[in-house]
């Protein structure tokens, strides 16, 4: 498996390919729909944004609580389709080069990755218990009247990933159902 | 005529709550068992087993298995011979559902207004389904469901001539169109005929049914095989990252319908089919 680290650089992100397993160490943010919109906004309006996001990573998730004694509750991906509407402009706009979700993405999220380099990984669905074991520190930095959907800085140690969109816009879902598919 | 009291209502469906979020029942692991061993993609196969990695760690450190705890479903069936004492019992649910999600530390999923998006901070309201039936016992169940799976379920109204043919061509439709986005392995929950909202709630109901059971009807169990194995043939597979187990089961429920309709309502389950059932 591949062990990378944020922030991510062309060179790291040119060399991973769909399908591919790898392991994240780092700094990444969280951000779901509610935070993606007062981003966008912000952007729009000409206002300076709570975090940079030139180089970084999101992960698409609305994490449990901390128990006490705990780092983060239960913390896998949400549906990242969701997103697409706001996600070119992060991307083209404010710098973004990585994004961690689990599902489709839209033609024009593809485009854009494929434009400004950038990667979109897959975490396994409804593994948040494990995931949130991967988590070693959480600060919530933006929009903390959102609650679960405010923007929190996660450091992350051995994020186990799979490649999902790569920035020649290679799609492992494509590829994946192709090859089990019995019918046409 | 059997009492029962609102504050045993609001205790049992706070734990029901944790329960279900944390706990997946014995069906599930052997539906998991099954789904490895038929599994041919290593890719799936391995995801399959992260999933019960996850599951037992949830279940040992009490953590949410998935951090949608959803918003809270909850069906009653209520004796016709009980009488709630001591406040209002939907008022008792959603104190349950308050405490549960607060106390087990599982995230408040509810807004509280579709448009203005403002959250309730408690997970409130719970969505409650009532039936009265024969008895004086009150039948618990707490569902919570999480909007990964929901958002990719449908319903049409469907004619009499499409028959068959045409319930599985929509549903097939719907599953294809889900795609990795419901967390597959999913469960299929097909709510058929009634009308435009009893199909939907019929769907909801197919879910609770044990993983690996067939409906009573022969003619509607062969149709849930059937299903089950076109749905499996399209290769989405586990996580939809390609495989043999796209779903661990499909349940129908049916309802008697209009000479002039066919309605059919899919309600997609993600592979964290969770509920949690208590009687009083």
């Amino acid at each position: 498996m591949k062990r990378i680290t944020t922030p991510l650089n062309p060179e790291i992100i040119q060399e991973l390919k769909a399908g591919e397993r790898v392991s994240l160490s780092g700094i990444i943010y969280t951000a779901r729909d509610a935070a993606h919109k007062r981003l966008v906004e912000a952007y729009l309006a000409g206002e300076e944004l709570p975090i940079n996001l030139e180089d970084q990573i999101i992960y698409y998730v609305g994490p449990c609580p901390a128990k006490p004694g705990r780092v983060i509750g239960s913390a896998g991906p949400t549906t990242s389709g969701r997103m697409d509407p706001y996600t070119p402009l992060l991307i083209r706009e404010l710098g973004l080069k990585g994004m961690i979700g689990k599902g489709s993405r839209s033609q024009e999220v593809i485009e854009a990755i494929k434009e400004k380099g950038a990667v979109y990984f897959l975490a396994i669905g409804g593994a948040g218990a494990l995931l949130a074991q991967r988590i070693k520190k959480a600060q919530v930095v933006a929009y903390e009247d959102l609650g679960p959907e405010a923007i929190y800085q996660l450091e992350v140690e051995d994020f186990p990933l799979i490649v999902g969109i790569d920035c020649y816009g290679k799609n492992a879902y494509l590829e994946g159902k192709v090859q089990y598919r019995l019918h046409t | 005529m059997k009492e029962i009291h609102v504050s045993q209502i609001a205790n049992t469906v706070e734990r029901l709550c944790i329960e279900a979020c944390t706990i997946l029942s014995e069906d599930w692991w052997q539906a998991m068992d099954k789904a490895i061993a038929q599994e041919e993609s290593p890719l799936g196969r391995e995801i399959l087993e992260l999933l019960k990695e996850n599951a037992r760690l949830a279940a040992s450190t009490s953590e949410a298995i998935c951090q949608d705890t959803g918003i809270a479903v909850v069906f009653l069936e209520i004796g016709q011979d009980v009488r709630i004492t001591g406040g209002s019992l939907y008022e008792a649910i959603n104190e349950g559902v308050c405490r549960g999600y607060t106390r087990g530390y599982l995230r408040k999923s509810v807004v509280k207004d579709p448009l203005i998006r403002q959250n309730t901070g408690d997970n409130t309201p719970a969505i409650i389904h009532t039936e009265i039936v024969p008895g004086s016992n009150l039948k618990i169940t707490v569902a919570p469901k999480g909007i990964g799976s929901e958002n990719t379920s449908g319903l049409k109204m469907l004619k009499p001539a499409d028959g068959k043919e045409g319930i599985i061509r929509y549903v097939l439709e719907v599953v294809e169109q889900a795609g990795p986005n419901p967390c597959p392995p999913i469960i299929v929950g097909i709510g058929l005929g009634g009308n435009f909202e009893k199909a939907a709630l019929l769907a909801k109901k197919a879910l609770l049914r044990p993983l690996g059971q067939r409906h009573l009807a022969p003619h509607i169990a062969e149709l849930e095989e059937e299903l089950l194995q076109k749905i499996n043939a399209t290769g989405i597979g586990p996580q939809g990252l390609g495989g043999r187990i796209t779903a661990l089961d499909v349940h129908i429920e049916t309802y008697p319908t209009h000479i002039g309709g066919l309605p059919v309502a899919v309600n997609i389950q993600c592979h964290a089919a969770r509920h949690a059932e208590a009687l009083l």
